[in-house]
């Protein structure tokens, strides 16, 4: 290490006022800062200060994270495989959904770091660490299928019109990986719903190639309740790729069609134990999300009048993106409230919205990006109101007083 | 029987090198340096000129605003040179100090038997106004504006603060007077608050006075808490605030008719090899302090107060006016950490749960420890402000300066000090005591 940080020196004049890579200094304090702890020590105020930075949130979110990745690559492998009719091990199945996920997450992270290195550089900033978090979530709300252009342009998209117009991390209005799923959900309908997206059918780098077998429908759990005929509940059942039946704890641990991140509740669910014991996630936003959509739930099952009506709490948790969107996008700090009681209002509309949209338009089989994306633009409007009210104590004194 | 009050918000930060509870007796310094930035919020206007005379309790300078208030000499001696900086600015007045003190004699007096203005009157004289602070603005009192109540610190919670009970050990006379004075000078009350751990019967049996009765971590004793779990300033309301230990200097004032800025002050800080009180008046060198006394071959951050709100000093600087502590910690400018981010180290502490939790002190340099941010992290400031303030939206309208919703936020009620655990658990690293400082300074220059 001190052969680096001695090189790391010695290379410094360059990017610094007056050197020839001026034009890199950005990039050059991002990777030395990266590796050490810059020794800048306090001018003002306060002569120690906590150990924690920017980077090491974002890197606990990164870790939160794996376990839904990781599983989501493995149910990439496994979908593929059951889909061409194909015997595999666990690790080849894995193997298969890391080749096929790991140019996404490559391309998210080139292009939006590029973007965020540029946009620091004409600012004269330090490069921020939010896209790291970002960079790693667009791959895995996206479909499998989804090509590499499409993240490139739905990257660009939302990293500079998200968030560097409105000044970088930390002043977007909109969560940036949610503002890229939508723009693609718009502008490319065919390719982010449907029954034809969710598996991937042809083979990864001459990897798991194969036919197709008969009787493959590659629909997910949402989208099957969304065009059923049945009339009630009980007559669906949901099915997997080949026409099995799916179990609760299929779907549970994540064997089921969907985006990469959100099929396995479990996994989710690790995350969340991570957020919250670390204290990086609101542990009142995920809670009242899930309150906020089980509510709903309920009283859309009492005047229940078709099967996605009736559709019980637990399906609409572990179906679809309801359980990621809770953990990981509604307690994005910068577009959620961000007053303590405000987060239980924000949170309970998310889940609200959620499930009102999956159950009334069947247009939108899912409802929780939407649901979150409508909630961030009335997140400051709830603290405003939240904050409103010790301002309203703090006048009252004063004419009290009088 | 007190009131008791608990403070759940808030963090005691665990840092090596608390101080001994051991006098170690007194120290003098040959020259005495008086630094007019110590007095928030005066403009000082010099009183003396190179080669005076002067005894203790004679003015230095004056405020240029309020010519009435002015600032003692600590010691007798000549006045050997005017430090100056950039636009004149007075960063220094030395004095060159005689071996033995020539008092000033102000005459004792009775505080009973003085009227409200003959006490304002005495103090401001003897130059010892300073020691009465205001809020709003935290700056030293305006003395012809009426203060609602006064409030009194009688401990402090700050990281390696001393402990009132020891420095104040048989003044329990001089508290009195001192209390006894400050209440005549307001109409309403003397509000003086202790701890639950305060042992000082001169504290927990003070007269003339109502005592409030804290526990909880810091900052429950920063008088800004305490006021505003009590009776919250509002605006257009004047308070004034001291801690038990300037009432100390005050009485001690009264009741010998010198002026003696003698204070017992703790060497602490886990660079210090021996900790412990010493006596000094303030603008005393600590150079003979230091010497041998602190580690060797590493940088070195002198502070002189806390290390949350403390000012730095170098190894030759002085004690500033308003400390009861001076701090030694590493300067950390040369460390280089590889990837502090995944860090499990040990050494490293989190108010958070983002490091593993280590049950033990720690020896913290004066790194920032990461880059300066916008605010992202929601939730954090809130967990160590114990007022019924939104300090995230505060700081926010300060930046902004947006006098309205400073005012409707609550920026009357605070001073910097009151965001100095926010500075310190702060994920984007932002000079908040700094925002607090400036916004405070230009509301009271478009105020009055």
């Amino acid at each position: 290490m001190k052969a680096l940080k001695k090189y790391l020196d010695k290379i410094k004049p360059n990017f610094e006022e007056g050197g020839k890579l001026h034009w890199l200094w950005s990039t050059y304090d991002a990777f030395e800062t990266f590796l050490f702890v810059p020794n800048t020590t306090s001018k003002s105020g306060v002569h120690i200060h906590d150990a924690r930075d920017s980077k090491r949130t974002m890197i606990i979110v990164i870790i939160a994270l794996l376990p839904a990745l990781l599983m989501g690559m493995y149910n990439v492998g496994l979908q593929h495989y059951m889909a061409v009719g194909l015997e595999a091990g666990v690790f080849t199945k894995f193997i298969y959904g890391l080749l096929a996920i790991l140019p996404q997450i490559i391309v998210s992270y080139v292009v939006g770091l590029g973007i965020e290195f540029a946009v620091a550089q004409v600012k004269k900033e330090e490069v921020a660490e939010g896209f790291l978090v970002s960079g790693i979530l667009i791959p895995m709300i996206l479909p499998v299928d989804t090509p590499l252009w499409m993240i490139a342009v739905a990257t660009a998209f939302s990293v500079i019109f998200a968030k560097e117009v409105f000044g970088g991390t930390g002043y977007n209005v909109f969560n940036v990986a949610l503002i890229a799923r939508a723009f693609l959900f718009f502008s490319y309908p065919s390719k982010m719903s449907g029954d034809q997206v969710w598996v991937r059918t042809r083979d990864t780098f001459g990897m798991g190639g194969g036919q197709v077998v008969d009787g493959y429908s590659g629909a997910t759990p949402l989208g099957q309740i969304g065009v059923t005929e049945a009339t009630s509940f009980s007559e669906v059942t949901f099915t997997g790729i080949t026409g099995q039946p799916l179990s609760i704890s299929d779907m549970f641990f994540g064997f089921i069609p969907g985006s990469i991140g959100e099929v396995s509740t479990f996994a989710i669910l690790l995350g969340a134990i991570i957020l919250i014991a670390t204290g990086v996630g609101s542990w009142k936003t995920m809670l009242s999300v899930f309150l906020g959509g089980i509510f709903t739930v309920l009283v859309v099952n009492i005047f229940a009048k078709n099967a996605v009506m009736e559709m019980p709490p637990l399906y609409h948790i572990l179906l679809g993106g309801f359980a990621f969107g809770a953990v990981f996008m509604a307690t994005d700090p910068v577009t959620s409230a961000r007053t303590e009681k405000g987060k239980w209002i924000y949170g309970f509309l998310i889940g609200l919205m959620a499930v009102t949209i999956r159950v009334f338009n069947p247009g939108y089989p899912e409802g929780m990006m939407l649901a979150i994306l409508f909630m961030n633009a009335f997140a400051p409007l709830i603290d405003f109101y939240v904050v409103d009210a010790n301002i309203k104590r703090r006048m009252k004194r004063v004419t009290n007083k009088v | 029987m007190a009131n008791l009050i608990n403070i759940k918000k808030g963090l005691q930060i665990p840092l090596q090198g608390a101080s001994e509870e051991v006098s170690r007796g007194s120290v003098t310094s040959e020259f005495v340096r008086i630094c007019p930035e110590d007095f928030h919020g005066i403009t000082p206007k010099l009183a003396v000129k190179v080669d005076d005379r002067v005894k203790a309790g004679n003015a230095l300078f004056y405020a240029k605003d309020h010519p009435e208030i002015l600032f003692a000499s600590p010691v007798s001696g000549v006045v050997t040179e005017v430090e100056r900086g950039e636009k004149r600015r007075i960063l220094n007045i030395v004095i060159k100090a005689d071996s033995e003190i020539e008092y000033e004699d102000f005459g004792v007096k009775k505080v009973t038997s003085l009227s409200p203005e003959e006490i304002k009157k005495s103090i401001l004289d003897a130059g010892m106004w300073f020691l009465i602070k205001q809020r709003p603005y935290d700056v030293v009192a305006v003395p012809d504006k009426q203060p609602r109540d006064i409030f009194i610190t009688g401990f402090d919670t700050a990281p390696l603060a001393p402990s009132y009970d020891f420095i104040l050990e048989g003044q329990e006379a001089d508290i009195q007077t001192g209390l006894d004075a400050l209440a005549k000078l307001t109409s309403g009350k003397v509000y003086l608050s202790i701890s639950t751990i305060t042992k000082s019967k001169a504290l927990r049996e003070a007269k003339n006075v109502v005592i409030t009765e804290f526990s909880g971590p810091h900052p429950a004793g920063n008088v800004g808490v305490q006021i505003n779990n009590i009776k919250p300033v509002n605006r257009g309301e004047v308070v004034w605030t001291l801690n038990a230990i300037d009432v100390a200097l005050l009485g001690k004032f009264f009741n010998s008719g010198h002026v003696d800025l003698t204070r017992t002050v703790a060497i602490c800080g886990s660079e210090v090899k021996q900790t412990g009180f010493f006596k000094m008046l303030i603008g005393t060198e600590l150079n003979s302090i230091f010497k041998g006394n602190v580690t060797e071959g590493i940088s070195l951050r002198y502070i002189s107060g806390n290390p949350l709100t403390g000012r730095k000093i170098d190894e030759n600087g002085v004690l500033r006016a308003y400390d009861s502590q001076v701090t030694v910690i590493p300067e950390g400018d040369d460390v280089h950490e590889a990837f502090g981010w995944a860090s499990l180290s040990p050494k490293r502490y989190s108010a958070g749960a983002t490091y593993p939790k280590y049950n033990k002190k720690f020896r913290l340099d004066a790194r920032l420890m990461g880059g300066p941010r916008a605010i992202i992290v929601s939730n954090e400031y809130d967990k160590v402000f114990p007022m019924d303030i939104f300090p995230e939206q505060l700081i926010k309208a300060t930046i902004a300066f947006n006098i309205d919703k400073m005012e409707q936020l609550g920026i009357y009620e605070v001073a910097p000090e009151d965001f100095a655990l926010c500075e310190f658990v702060d994920t984007s690293k932002l000079e908040i005591q700094r925002i607090i400082r400036t916004g405070l300074d230009l509301l009271r220059n478009e105020m009055e």
